[in-house]
């Protein structure tokens, strides 16, 4: 795949050479990728890091065998689990079809239009990623508190989940060459239909990697569909631990979860398809938006609108009436956004280690094992917080007890549930640097790993960034997982609001609230600029 | 001062990770393993209540005895989850806990020792264990939330049967994947027997319940006048009056008739982990939930009902004796599989 994940961090296929335009490039001709068997010690690397996405797994099969085929046979055929499968199922589509949409059209009018303050909007655009879903959630009850079942469910989460696919499209349109459409257009197309023909195949691959984040996202979310009262298996999972105590059948459940989220991860493989890369680009002008003004102001700030404003304006008014307003325990909120830093910083840093292997991997080589790695990889992001925490408690125990309950199994915890984040961006971003480089780098003789770390580690830089900042802003606003695992007395922004809501302290949980939005938005920010491949601006 | 100790503990380990990539031991933290098993002036009490509640209780314990006293805090099912999962090396030395099932649970997985008689026989039997694996520290009464503006009081049914008639169809506010709620039900069955339970399930699940997921979320639904009315337990009520004013309350309370499976209490209750059983800390803090300090603290700031003799309900409420059935016993509820699969039956979870 290209272009998986957030800004600009691919050149998407190009099938300029198709159709013959040639645009001034910097890398002359390029190959795609999977040329060779993968060397044996990248495999290996990659195998290695994907084992810990594993664990989850290996716990969730220990514990369903515990159960014993009779009772498995007996919780799978009944009405109320299948009932719970087809909301999640249809919940994730419903919401990977409609960010799509809007995702795609925002990029379209962030990167095709002449807007005013276009830097802002993109910004603006990025922002309800800085937003836990279960904070968005609650700030709508606010306003509507009436609001439950599907619809609710599925329109805020397609407001929080829409920037995964407006960045990187957004990116990879920055990249696309216009010509083509113009082409496209004189050969007799309408617009759309010289959309279709000439620039949708250029973001494809950067849709389908964010609508696959959103996908699993979706499957994988508990604190806003607990909210707006849509049961999916997640509120299952959670409901079989919590008033049943029963950890066969929350297991069971996670497992169907697990076998949903395969089924996405191999459907994305599909349709991402062969790269197809080639030469030819020219940069894309902007044009003047003229009566597009309007429409496309109002797509943009949809999802900001509802995933941001209404919430926050929520959460304010609830502020107001409460009288719990007491004075803010400073030191205590600054402990508690020194930790959540450190804790996102380390795990941010981590998991890029730990997914870079991987995403070199799948950037490079296809092959029945590489896919198989990949898909364990992306394991983690479909699990509820609740199963990859116990699964990880399991683990600990098991292999590393003096390590229990420290910073580090948190850390752990943290990269398995984030890498696919990491992974879908870095993939992108090394696909897309030319294997004609790397080329010649070995035939000036410098070894595979110079050449990795001199070429192309340099070149995808910047979605190794992306990459790593997503991670860190999933760490600030993880909670369940949090809860299990920290080390005893440590508190996050997010364990600190979760403790003040529960006991209806709004007034109290309002500061934790915002210094997470805020702490969230720096990252959410800086990788709202990250533009390109680094030599693109050039 | 402690927390900051184990904020640079914290950020050391994470320094230390990020500099080694891995599996270098957090000096900080490295006692988790393992209960102690002896007095030594510390232990590790995992709270299934909250901190704003219980924190408090906790520093006046620290102070009175000088035991210091490490808190995790997490919801109960997330904690009992975690402790069925740590098993016999669990770090933790006590559990708190905001249900009884919770305990139930943890009593029969045998993770739990025995209390001496002393402890537990502080607390009337019917609200705390059978076996003295634990002991009940406060109860919570189920009641009727209904919206103030929508109906008054005589209009409230004084027994949860009357809301299987079609008048209250889709009126009806329930978490029934939430603990107390299935306490509730199980209370049914032991009083009113399997069929007229399973027909009071079906009919009610029939009955298009506004479903939510936890006591917290049906208050706040009743009390924005989302729906009529909500079967909670009372403390709900008086934690959001104490955020809001009692006179912003939309939802107001009723208390179901005397009898009525509707008006069981439910207890919150605490146990020693088995690896801790000759901790002198953590049964002198067990103690000290069920002393007359502790209770009064109960009564005083979360308007719970307290458990020991001689300290009175908190004002306004009905007394214990009222709702209570005498013909339940609390170690009747333990059949909370067979509640499950009722309520799986039509539907409900």
């Amino acid at each position: 795949m290209t272009a998986p994940t957030l800004p600009g961090t691919s050149r998407a296929p190009r099938p300029g050479a198709r159709l013959g335009v040639r645009g001034a490039s910097n890398f002359g001709v390029t190959t795609g990728p999977a040329r060779t068997r993968p060397p044996l010690w990248l495999l290996l690397l990659a195998a290695v890091c994907a084992a810990a996405a594993a664990i989850p797994l290996v716990y969730l099969v220990v514990r369903t065998t515990e159960a014993g085929l009779g009772e498995l046979l007996d919780t799978l055929v009944r009405p109320r689990v299948l009932q719970l499968t087809l909301n999640s199922v249809l919940l994730a589509a419903a919401v990977t079809a409609s960010t799509l949409l809007l995702g795609i059209a925002s990029a379209w009018a962030l990167t095709r239009l002449r807007l005013p303050a276009g830097r802002a909007l993109l910004i603006v655009a990025a922002l309800p990623l800085a937003v836990p879903s279960y904070l968005a959630a609650y700030g709508w009850l606010v306003w509507f508190p009436g609001l439950n079942g599907f619809w609710p469910a599925w329109f805020v989460m397609t407001a929080v989940c829409t920037p995964y696919v407006t960045l990187p499209v957004a990116a990879a349109l920055r990249g696309a060459s216009a010509d083509l459409e113009l082409v496209a257009r004189t050969l007799g197309k309408g617009p759309l239909g010289a959309f279709r023909a000439a620039t949708w195949p250029q973001i494809r691959p950067a849709a389908i990697a964010g609508g696959l984040l959103v996908a699993l996202y979706s499957l994988s979310d508990f604190g806003l569909v607990a909210m707006l009262r849509f049961q999916t298996l997640t509120w299952g999972i959670n409901a079989a631990y919590g008033a049943s105590f029963d950890r066969n059948q929350a297991a069971l459940l996670a497992l169907v979860l697990v076998v949903l989220a395969l089924v996405v991860v191999a459907g994305e493989r599909r349709s991402r398809g062969q790269l197809d890369r080639s030469a030819g680009r020219t940069r894309p002008r902007p044009r003047a938006a003229g009566r597009l003004l309007v429409p496309a102001l109002t797509v943009l700030l949809l999802a900001p609108l509802a995933g941001i404003a209404v919430p926050v304006f929520g959460l304010g008014s609830r502020l107001l009436e409460a009288a719990t307003l007491r004075a803010i325990d400073v030191p205590r909120l600054v402990e508690a956004i020194g930790a959540t830093l450190a804790l996102a910083l380390t795990a941010a840093l981590v998991t890029a280690l730990v997914a870079l292997p991987i995403a070199a991997l799948a950037a490079r080589y296809r092959g029945r094992l590489v896919a198989m790695i990949e898909a364990v990889g992306f394991l983690g992001h479909a699990l509820p917080g609740i199963v990859v925490g116990l699964s990880l408690v399991f683990f600990a125990l098991a292999a590393v007890p003096a390590l229990y309950q420290t910073s580090v199994v948190l850390v752990f915890a943290y990269v398995v549930l984030f890498m696919p984040r990491a992974i879908g961006s870095m993939r992108s971003g090394i696909a897309a640097v030319p294997g004609s480089l790397t080329d010649v780098s070995r035939m000036l003789g410098y070894s595979p790993l110079v050449t990795w770390w001199r070429v192309t580690a340099r070149l995808a830089l910047p979605a190794i960034g992306v990459g790593t900042l997503l991670v860190a802003i999933s760490v600030m606003k993880e909670l369940p997982a949090t809860l299990l695992l920290r080390p005893t007395g440590i508190s996050t922004l997010a364990t600190e609001l979760w403790g003040r809501t529960a006991v209806f302290e709004f007034g109290a949980a309002a500061p934790y609230a915002a210094a997470l939005v805020l702490l969230a938005a720096v990252p959410t920010v800086l990788l709202s600029g990250i533009r390109g491949v680094a030599k693109e601006q050039s | 001062m402690r927390r900051s100790a184990r904020f640079l503990a914290l950020t050391a380990g994470v320094a230390v990770l990020a500099l080694t990539g891995c599996s270098t031991p957090d000096a900080g933290d490295s006692t988790a393993n393992g209960a102690t098993a002896e007095a030594d002036g510390t232990f590790t009490l995992y709270s299934g209540r909250d901190e704003a509640l219980v924190q408090p209780l906790i520093d006046i314990f620290e102070e009175e005895t000088g035991i210091t006293v490490d808190v995790r805090y997490g919801n109960t099912a997330e904690l009992g989850a975690l402790l069925l999962e740590e098993g016999d090396r669990t770090p933790a030395q006590v559990f708190l806990a905001q249900d009884a099932g919770a305990l139930g649970a943890l009593s029969n997985a045998d993770l739990f020792s025995t209390l001496p008689e002393a402890t537990t026989s502080r607390v009337a039997a019917g609200f705390t264990s059978t076996d003295d694996t634990w002991v009940g520290v406060t109860g919570r009464a189920r009641v009727i939330a209904y919206d103030g503006e929508a109906l008054s009081l005589d209009e409230v049914p004084t027994s949860v049967d009357a809301f299987t008639d079609p008048e209250w169809n889709g009126r009806v506010g329930i978490a029934p994947t939430n603990a107390s709620f299935q306490a509730f039900v199980t209370a049914y069955r032991v009083l009113n027997g399997e069929d007229a339970a399973d027909e009071w399930v079906a009919a009610l699940a029939a009955n298009s319940p506004q479903i939510f997921d936890n006591n917290r979320a049906v208050l706040a639904a009743v009390n924005e006048g989302v729906v009529d009315t909500g079967l909670i337990n009372h403390y709900y009520w008086f934690a959001q009056a104490a955020e809001t004013g009692a006179e912003n309350m939309r939802a107001q309370l009723a208390y179901p008739e005397a009898g009525d499976a509707g008006s069981i209490v439910n207890v919150t209750g605490a146990g020693i982990l088995s690896g801790a059983e000759a901790d002198a800390d953590a049964l002198e803090f067990v103690n000290f939930l069920v002393s007359e300090r502790a209770q009064q603290y109960f009564v005083d700031e979360t308007y719970e009902y307290p458990l020991i003799e001689g300290i009175d309900a908190p004002t306004g409420l009905p007394a214990i004796d009222s709702l209570v059935n005498s013909e339940l016993d609390l170690a009747d509820l333990d059949t909370l599989e067979v509640t499950q699969d009722l309520l799986a039956k039509h539907g409900l979870i």
